[in-house]
């Protein structure tokens, strides 16, 4: 029977060979054809159109967001992002408990809105209580309580040409030497009128706290967490997404994130 | 003299031995998982250093705790940093490796060094878009793969063990330990069980728990995030399955080198393959 015999000064030798090829792993060498508007980076940033298209077929328009027990909320909801908007109109706002807050609804609308927060209230409204997950990795469980968007689309009138809801937002953020930009995120009309996406006002059984976006914020149930915008100033409807910040449809999505984040 | 001839016997004897052994799918699929997984698995650490912790159930335990696993970089009492890592309860110093490495006079505080990750500086957007588009590519090779398999009689044939491979599974075990190969057109017991777990257990298990943290994924279809114990839980199970893939790549490229490299190499490029002189007489062995 032939057989190779290997000696161990051969199979040392082996071992070296291949250890020393894994140190050149992850080497820097590839940083350059990664950084925001090179080639390479835009070519495979296509295949998170591929995700969304497939996404989109394999998901229900309605299908919901899983739901859990009560018993399921088990801590606060972690605050991420910013906490504590410093911006002077917010402020003012915040320390007046809300009273003057108005959410301006414009753009592609037959009727423009100023809805108060009780305005908000008195609509009509829905809980749920649903798992967050942000984009870093981790998730919480939570119950919101809100209108749902739909319900304020509906009441200032959806022109037909509209393909967006853009939420601009109160809070303010420092990207060093780039300088400071309002928060600002977007979704599409097939995302607005899920029955899952509310402006919400309560959590957990309370009015919504400042770290956690006061006095309204956005959940979309279905996405991660940076979509769901934090102190919305006002909603406008749109036919496209070019005009706002740069262009991506959000804050982070300007910063090089995906802007369907279904994933 | 004699033992010249012999010698040239034995040697033209070998060259007609070489075979034709892997075929080009088997080839094809090989190079381009190898390429797909390399940016996986250090776009991945990359995603991971956005938050180094994972955790069991739906959700991270921050008011309570719910971690199998955290990374982090903490101050000791003489103000020098440590990279402590917190595993199923107990902690380990991996100060240069995990939670705080490179050069003393610039240290990174992160979960995994810069040169695990890819970018190799932290961005995790970036990380993102190479992760998805190397998973794409990933999920469809392996597809195509399993289809083609299935049809050809590959995934029967030379995959998946046979009885007598499970029998001869101690043997062929003492043979690897001993460093004895043999070189026939067929995979042995060991390495059919190997490969059958990579590509039958592991790499769908990647696929599904990446899926089952998607938010998108868990509104079509929830009981794929259920299966699996939550999204977290999915989480860290991604994340043990990457470290048995990196496990078996390791004993993999090592047994290349131990089993020959040269002609290893060749029959996984060209699908020429040199056998042993006694499994080319056989000749009917697959």
């Amino acid at each position: 029977m032939s057989r190779i015999i290997i000696n161990r000064r051969r199979l040392l030798t082996a071992a070296g060979v291949a250890a020393s090829a894994l140190p050149l792993a992850g080497c820097d060498a590839l940083d350059g054809m990664l950084s925001s508007g090179e080639t390479v980076r835009d070519a495979m940033a296509k295949a998170n159109g591929l995700t969304y298209r497939v996404q989109r077929f394999l998901i229900g328009a309605d299908s919901l967001a899983k739901e859990f027990p009560e018993s399921e909320i088990r801590q606060g909801q972690r605050p991420n992002g910013s906490t504590d908007p410093t911006d002077a109109t917010y402020i003012t706002l915040r320390d007046a408990g809300f009273a003057g807050y108005r959410l301006d609804v414009g753009g592609l609308v037959d009727r423009p809105l100023r809805l108060s927060l009780d305005e908000l209230r008195n609509m009509p409204s829905r809980t749920q209580i649903t798992r967050h997950d942000c984009v870093e990795g981790w998730s919480c469980i939570a119950k919101w309580t809100g209108v749902p968007l739909a319900a304020v689309l509906d009441e200032a009138g959806v022109k037909s040409e509209a393909r967006y809801v853009v939420f601009r937002c109160f809070d303010t953020m420092n990207l060093g030497l780039s300088g400071e930009v309002t928060y600002y995120e977007s979704i599409d009309m097939l995302d607005a009128r899920h029955p899952q996406t509310i402006l919400a006002y309560g959590l957990n059984g309370e009015p919504l706290p400042v770290a956690n976006g006061a006095p309204l914020r956005l959940r979309v149930e279905r996405k991660l967490g940076y979509k769901m915008a934090k102190y919305v100033r006002s909603i406008e409807v749109a036919s496209d997404l070019a005009r706002y910040g740069q262009g991506n449809g959000g804050f982070w999505e300007d910063l090089g994130y995906d802007w369907y984040a279904g994933i | 003299m004699a033992t010249a001839i012999d010698k040239q016997r034995r040697d033209t004897h070998l060259q007609r031995t070489t075979i034709r052994r892997h075929g080009l799918m088997t080839r094809v699929t090989h190079w381009t998982w190898a390429v797909a997984l390399f940016f996986l698995v250090l776009s991945g650490l990359q995603i991971f250093n956005a938050h180094p912790s994972l955790y069991i159930g739906e959700q991270s335990g921050f008011a309570f705790d719910n971690s199998v696993l955290s990374i982090r970089a903490v101050r000791r009492a003489d103000g020098s940093a440590e990279g402590l890592t917190m595993l199923f309860g107990r902690s380990i110093d991996t100060t240069g490796l995990l939670g705080v490495s490179g050069p003393e006079d610039s240290r990174a505080y992160q979960a995994f060094p810069a040169w695990l990750t890819v970018p190799s500086y932290h961005d995790l957007a970036t990380g993102r878009v190479v992760h998805f588009f190397f998973a794409w590519l990933f999920a469809a090779t392996f597809l195509s793969w399993f289809a083609a398999s299935l049809v050809n009689g590959h995934l029967r044939g030379d995959i998946l063990p046979t009885f007598s491979d499970i029998r001869g599974l101690p043997g062929s075990f003492v043979e690897h330990v001993r460093f004895r190969f043999h070189h026939g057109r067929s995979y042995n017991g060991l390495q059919k069980i190997s490969y059958a777990i990579v590509l039958l257990v592991l790499f769908p298990l990647m696929i599904l728990t990446g899926l089952a943290m998607s938010p998108g994924m868990n509104a079509a279809v929830p009981w794929l995030t259920e299966i699996f114990g939550g999204r977290q839980t999915a989480r860290t199970i991604h994340f043990a399955a990457m470290l048995l893939l990196v496990g078996f790549f390791a004993i993999h490229i090592f047994m290349v080198f131990a089993a020959g490299p040269i002609n290893e190499m060749r029959s996984m490029v060209t699908g020429r393959y040199r056998i042993d002189r006694e499994a080319a007489e056989r000749g009917s062995e697959r």
